[in-house]
């Protein structure tokens, strides 16, 4: 027999799992005391919505469900907002709370609270364990549904003598559920169906979203959009999955996209939605927009299906199996006319103004992205700095770009670039924020040192929540309020004092030198640039 | 639009909370709820009525699937359902009141379970419908409390949900 914290750290283990984040307290202590004999790595994060962040950032690099630990009460509950921010990206998590123990629950003691009561609308599953003899059940289903149908966090809260009790061990090799039977294949009538529509479509459109890379489909979407000849927006999820330059892709639809992927959605005649749920921030008015054309939609989550847009051609299942099947069905198929017209207004790119004595945002990570290796993660955060990224940050080929798209959490990008760091050494990582966001994040400074990564920052700095201020601006008579940052720090010094080597930049004559060290250093490094306090989102 | 839905879920402690929480967080108006064992005392059988439009009765259904303790889920059509629920009423009724009272709940199948000096209390189990005409019936003498459970329903005919 062993101790069930021992039977936790072994379930880890046979999960494959090799790094953990996490923040110890009194009632995750036997979990922690098992992790201490192990040889899974702990990454010490300083606050907890990091740890599922970090987790966050590893599992997209992996797309494999990844770990993230706090302890009950307060631990538990700064971990929330990770949770949620994973929910609503769909990002596989399992999440382990302690609990107080079994005999003191409902009793209000000290660092207690109903965890997954209070996460239960956002997690795919939680688990409360009352018998020990379940661990390894439930760690066996909690990796299958984190990882398998449409992915998710789920979270174990543990409490504290449970982690104590001695158990037989016994690792599932399997697991059943009578009740969780993702739908994998996809309906061939369906499949065959969306042939034929696309074969016939005169104006067809891909618009891909995040689920292609839960799927790990990647390669099967640029087949197939090559293969059908069909032209390509993109979701903010979906970012990444085609090159910048691909001659197919126009960019990101919706309320901050751009000119050129927005028409596109306008006058297509066939919509092929894949992996992505229709929010209201890619598409505004989806009844409207679908009355005057064929929509197909093809998702893992049937509850996607019809939820926020009428369908025609409805298609649940993986989309990685699904997009292969539709590369080899689909028959010759020439959209020329449409294509050629679409090159147009793609090369209709907006000019840039350059305000004297500041960086343009737009202009520099256009500049930072021809410079950084065609396989670079970038994480944006949230904010002006995330559409600015969104639109100008130039994606090459193996590149990956990472953001909260559904939840928008600021304080997103330090700690998800820190997980991505973790999970791909080789591969640079630069993480994107405002001056707002920074600061809901930059303790994680010290997490970085601690583990010595290589972590890129860029921090944009026009001392405002630019992008609540452009709301007030605009929609509110520019009746400023809560918005301007005054009393922020000197960053560069803050990086300095973390041992973290940062410099500012405040003209874009001097942008590029600084892109070049920064690029070049093989240690963590902070840009702060200085932007004008206006500037505009799009 | 009242749609009526039957749930079986694994019979586990926190899938009630899971369900209703679903309702409550989609924005779903849910008119009664009433959950109970199966023959197979592993898995429950909820029935929920609810109110709304097809697409949103769409939404319901495949939200419930979506969680993770859900066996099965089928919205039951108006005209392939018996639907009881089950109702207590307290009512005054004075000495010279009862044999009314009594006469309204033989015909309308209720029956009488406890009574004082000046209130019966009456069960009766039926449609929601019948159960309306029940309540205007014994309006007028004056109801102190009613407890109801909330619809269950099974199909007509031979068919089950297992």
């Amino acid at each position: 027999m062993i101790r069930a914290a021992e039977a936790m750290v072994r379930c880890l283990r046979s999960e494959g799992v090799k790094v953990v984040f996490g923040y110890p307290g009194a009632a995750i202590c036997p979990f922690y005391d098992e992790l201490y004999r192990s040889d899974i790595h702990h990454v010490l994060v300083r606050h907890e919505a990091n740890a599922g962040h970090e987790a966050s950032g590893y599992a997209r690099i992996t797309n494999k469900p990844a770990v993230c630990i706090a302890t009950s009460g307060p631990g538990a509950t700064n971990l929330l907002t990770a949770i949620a921010t994973a929910y609503a990206d769909s990002i596989p998590l399992i999440c382990i709370t302690g609990q107080v123990s079994t005999d003191q629950i409902g009793c209000d003691v000290f660092q207690e609270v109903d965890i997954t009561g209070a996460a239960q609308p956002f997690v795919k599953h939680s688990y409360l364990v009352k018998d020990a003899a379940m661990l390894p059940r439930i760690f066996k289903e909690a990796f299958y549904l984190a990882g398998t149908g449409r992915k998710g966090p789920v979270l174990i809260d543990v409490p504290v003598d449970i982690q104590n009790t001695l158990i037989d061990f016994e690792y599932p090799e399997t697991v059943s559920m009578r009740t969780y039977k993702p739908t994998v294949k996809g309906n061939p009538m369906q499949i065959k169906k969306i042939c034929e529509a696309v074969e016939n479509a005169k104006r067809p459109l891909i618009c891909a979203g995040g689920g292609i890379f839960l799927a790990g489909a990647e390669k099967e979407l640029i087949e197939f959009a090559e293969k059908a000849k069909v032209p390509a927006v993109s979701t903010m999820m979906g970012l990444s999955l085609f090159p910048t330059d691909h001659p197919l892709y126009l960019g990101m639809l919706g309320m901050h996209g751009v000119k050129s992927a927005n028409r596109a959605v306008n006058e297509c005649d066939t919509m092929i939605l894949i992996g992505a749920r229709v929010g209201d921030r890619a598409v505004k008015s989806p009844t409207f927009l679908a009355e005057n054309k064929q929509i197909i939609h093809i998702d893992i989550d049937p509850a996607e299906i019809g939820k926020n847009i009428p369908v025609d051609i409805p298609l649940v299942g993986d989309c990685k199996t699904i997009l292969s099947e539709l590369a080899e069905k689909i028959g010759e198929v020439s959209h020329d006319e449409w294509l050629s017209e679409l090159a147009e207004i793609k090369n209709d790119i907006p000019e840039n103004e350059e305000t004297e004595g500041f960086i343009n945002p737009k202009v520099f990570l256009r500049k930072l992205s021809d410079r950084m290796p065609s396989d670079t993660v970038c994480v944006a955060d949230v904010g002006q700095n995330q559409i600015w990224c969104c639109n100008n940050y130039g994606i090459k080929e193996g590149g990956r770009f990472m953001t909260s798209g559904g939840m928008g959490t600021m304080g997103y990008s330090v700690p998800c670039a820190v997980g991505a760091k973790m999970a791909a050494p080789e591969r640079e990582v630069i993480a994107v924020c405002g001056d707002g966001s920074f600061q809901m994040q930059m303790m994680e400074l010290a997490t970085i040192m601690q583990e010595k990564i290589a972590v890129k920052i860029i921090v944009m700095r026009n001392n405002y929540l630019g992008m609540v201020r452009e709301l007030q601006t605009k929609g509110y008579g520019d009746r400023q309020i809560a918005v301007s940052l005054d009393g922020s720090p000197d960053f560069v010094a803050l990086a300095r004092a973390y041992g973290i080597e940062s410099e500012r930049v405040s003209t874009m004559a001097e942008a590029e030198e600084k892109i070049e060290k920064l690029a070049s250093s093989d240690k963590s490094y902070l840009l702060e640039c200085d932007v004008y306090s206006l500037e505009s989102t799009l | 639009m009242k749609h009526t839905i039957s749930v079986l879920v694994e019979n586990h402690a926190g899938v009630l909370s899971r369900v209703s929480g679903l309702f409550s967080r989609r924005g779903f108006n849910i008119d009664s709820l009433a959950v109970g064992e199966t023959d197979d005392p592993a898995i429950s059988r909820i029935t929920i009525v609810a109110d709304g439009d097809e697409h949103t009765a769409q939404q319901i259904e495949k939200q419930l699937n979506k969680l993770v303790d859900t066996m099965k889920v089928r919205t039951l059509a108006p005209d392939e359902l018996l639907a009881r629920e089950l109702q207590l009423i307290k009512v005054n009724a004075t000495p010279s009141q009862r044999s009314e009272i009594l006469t309204i709940c033989e015909i309308m199948g209720a029956k009488i379970i406890d009574m004082t000096a000046n209130t019966l209390t009456i069960e009766i189990s039926d449609s929601t419908v019948h159960l309306k005409r029940m309540h205007d019936l014994l309006e007028g003498y004056g109801i102190k409390e009613i407890v109801r459970t909330g619809v269950i329903a099974i199909q007509k005919g031979s068919v089950t949900i297992k």
